[in-house]
């Protein structure tokens, strides 16, 4: 059944272009019907090549499916082709599947927007790109959905487009990732200078043969892990992602959960064999992953934004899953990012809720006292932060990122401490997902809320809850490195209990009157730290700074453009030169006739005299 | 016959020449000033004569006869002109007839 493999990405394809070739004919219904359609049957189709895939594996637990050579330019020949392994099966379902269920709830949740259309073709083409990413057999073909992937997230960021904050959040995401995009690309040529293919499969046969270390495949994983860097939102390039929460609430959840930030995960695990032949570049990884989870985690604890706290934590958990790939621990990553895909999307999707039903207000101050008006979201948002902060035994988060801490404590490149920064993480993460439970749906009422989500919300909402619970239970189809069960026992202890200890500050941090929170605030170190994290460390402001206006005083003084003014002058000396003229031209006959005199006396004379 | 020498007749086209083109450039009547031309033309005529005679060939006359032509239908064309000049700007002045300045 893998021979209808090239459906999977086919098919919301051609859902996109069915939804904008029909145009304005077809009704809400109608368009609702196309995009559910096409993503849905393309997730059967993944359903079906997964299982036919685990339950038959191909030899050499790799199936290829060429369609046609995309480009044929001397010895260069990249294929129109993908690939399934054990990696790209895991992604494939979970895009397809959280795509299908985000797609089902926005057709509720966009019902009133007047852009209906528009918002499923572009949602159709991110999936059917982040699909072209996953399958993709050679890293250019990869790279067409890693830009499509990109061009999608502008789209959708920017979907608002009427109020220009949302145009300019759009502009930032794309130029941030641009950055990370240029040196992929350049990654990209340094490959094929050297090894004469970008084949994935061959690339890895020819690295294998290649010295461990050498300078050109640590400049090689270091440009690609610019790229993952731009795309997945980590240090220094994570500044796009909370400013991408001005899209609509579900773009956001498949921004974070299913597509876009997932890649530059995906492109560092796809393409592990140069990293791990750059150990240096690996240890980088780390580093990253590790400084990005510590700095995000920390900005997030202080966020007014329900969104932006969300925002934070994927950049924060994003980084969770660097720290892994550092270690090499790629099964991990791609677990944990799984079970992100689950608890993230959910909990944005129950943020949609809130926020429409305080009718647009986002700050979660204004909130208070949600749990009885939206019981059903405030079980799933519970169960979606509980995963979040790893509550132990219960929830997947528990399991995946405990399999992260466990494994960077084991690994050689891994060590004590970046695990102690992981579960510094790991209470700052249950720190502020409680944070936000606490003040948003405990405490008493501030608003009187009358909304009841449809049931097409209700129903998504529950299957991405339960998928939270029971994911930690998938077993990846990945070998999984054998560990010793007596000593995992007793990380698992510390992590659950590091979890537990974050919820119990949280509530007695943020329950209630936050009176201790409040009496922080009257020291100035605090109100420091706290406009510090508030404004993601400075970054923003550093990146204006340094950058931004720079830039623009460059333009300023070069608004003339100094090269169209050497055209200009041309054209000023013309003018000039054509007002002398003219006003010899002065229409008297007379002065014509004398101009006429004075000239042949001179040619006479001329003529004599020479 | 009384012999003309050649530099009394160029002398004489010289100072016709000198009168008609003075008058073009201080009239400012176009008749006068078409009158200065035609004088200035017959200068011209003047000075082919006397050289043809001075080297005894008839070219110079020849010559003449076309200068003659050519003023004639110079009047015509030119008093035509003049004509729609007045009815355009009921005055003969040629310094307010001037449309063309730049």
């Amino acid at each position: 059944m893998l021979e209808f493999l090239w459906l999977v990405p086919v098919l919301p394809l051609a859902g996109f272009a069915a939804l904008v070739l029909l145009g304005k004919r077809i009704t809400n219904p109608v368009v609702a019907c196309i995009s559910v359609g096409s993503v849905g049957l393309s997730a059967i189709f993944a359903a079906i090549a997964g299982i036919s895939f685990i339950m038959s594996p191909p030899a050499g637990n790799g199936y290829s499916q060429t369609l046609w050579t995309w480009i044929q330019v001397g010895n260069f020949s990249p294929a129109a082709s993908f690939y399934l392994d054990a990696l790209s099966v895991v992604m494939m379902l979970v895009v397809t599947f959280i795509g299908l269920l985000i797609i089902i709830y926005s057709t509720a949740f966009m019902a009133a927007d007047e852009d209906y259309r528009r918002f499923f073709a572009y949602m159709n083409l991110f999936i059917a790109s982040m699909l072209i990413l996953v399958l993709a057999d050679n890293l250019v073909f990869l790279y067409l959905g890693w830009e499509g992937v990109g061009l999608c997230s502008y789209l959708l960021i920017g979907f608002w487009y009427k109020n220009s904050q949302n145009g300019l959040a759009a502009i930032k995401a794309f130029l941030v990732t641009r950055i990370g995009d240029t040196a992929m690309a350049i990654g990209l040529f340094l490959l094929f200078a050297t090894f004469g293919t970008l084949d994935i499969q061959l690339l890895s046969q020819k690295i294998s043969q290649y010295p461990v270390g050498s300078t050109t495949l640590i400049l090689a994983a270091s440009l690609l892990l610019a790229g993952a860097i731009g795309k997945s939102a980590q240090l220094p390039l994570q500044v796009w992602l909370p400013d991408a929460m001005a899209g609509p609430t579900p773009v956001s959840a498949l921004i974070h959960a299913a597509t876009m930030v997932a890649a530059g995960v995906y492109l560092i695990a796809r393409t592990n064999f140069i990293f791990i032949n750059a150990p240096a570049v690996m240890t980088i990884v780390a580093i990253i992953g590790v400084v990005t989870l510590l700095i995000a985690g920390f900005s997030a604890l202080v966020q007014h934004d329900i969104k932006r706290v969300l925002a934070y934590s994927t950049i924060s958990q994003i980084g969770y899953m660097f720290l892994a790939l550092g270690v090499g621990a790629w099964s991990a990553a791609i677990f944990h990012f799984m079970v992100h895909a689950f608890f993230k999307s959910l909990l944005f999707l129950c943020a949609g809720v809130v926020i429409t039903a305080m009718s647009g207000v986002h700050d979660i101050f204004k909130m208070g006292g949600l749990r009885r008006k939206l019981p059903l979201t405030f079980w799933a948002f519970l169960i979606g932060c509980a995963s979040l902060s790893a509550l132990p035994l219960v929830t997947a988060g528990f399991y995946s990122k405990d399999m992260i801490l466990w494994q960077v404590w084991s690994s050689p490149s891994g060590g004590p401490v970046l695990w102690a920064a992981g579960l510094v993480g790991a209470l700052l993460t249950s720190l502020y997902a409680f944070r936000v439970i606490f003040i948003v749906f405990f405490g008493e009422p501030k608003t009187a809320v009358d909304y009841k989500p449809a049931w097409r919300i209700s129903a998504v909402l529950v299957i991405l809850a339960f998928l939270s619970i029971v994911g930690g239970f998938i077993k990846l189809p990945m070998e999984l490195e054998k560990l010793s069960v007596q000593a995992q026992y007793v990380f698992q202890a510390i992590a659950g209990v590091t979890s537990l200890a974050g919820i119990l500050f949280a509530y007695l941090l943020f329950a209630g009157e936050r009176r201790f929170v409040r009496s922080l605030l009257n020291s100035k170190l605090c109100v420091i730290l706290r406009d510090l994290w508030f404004a993601d460390w400075g970054f923003d402001w550093l990146y204006n700074n340094l950058l931004v206006r720079p830039y623009q005083w460059l333009a300023f003084i070069n608004r003339d453009d100094f090269i169209d003014s050497i055209y200009d002058a041309t054209a000023a000396l013309c003018g000039f030169c054509n007002k002398v003229l003219s006003a010899s031209v002065n229409g008297n006959l007379r002065w014509y006739v004398s101009g006429i005199v004075i000239g042949s006396i001179i040619i006479i004379a001329f003529v004599v005299l020479l | 016959m009384v012999k003309i020498s050649l530099e009394f007749g160029l002398g004489l086209a010289l100072v016709l020449f000198s009168l008609g083109l003075t008058g073009v450039l201080v009239r400012r009547n176009i008749v006068f000033i078409l009158l200065s031309i035609e004088i200035m033309l017959n200068a011209c005529g003047l000075a082919f004569i006397v050289v043809g005679s001075y080297f005894n060939q008839p070219d110079g006359q020849v010559m003449f006869f076309f200068i003659l032509t050519m003023a004639a239908a110079e009047v015509a064309i030119g008093l035509g002109l003049v004509m729609q000049m007045y009815r355009k700007f009921h005055t003969l002045d040629t310094n307010s007839a001037n449309l063309l300045r730049g």
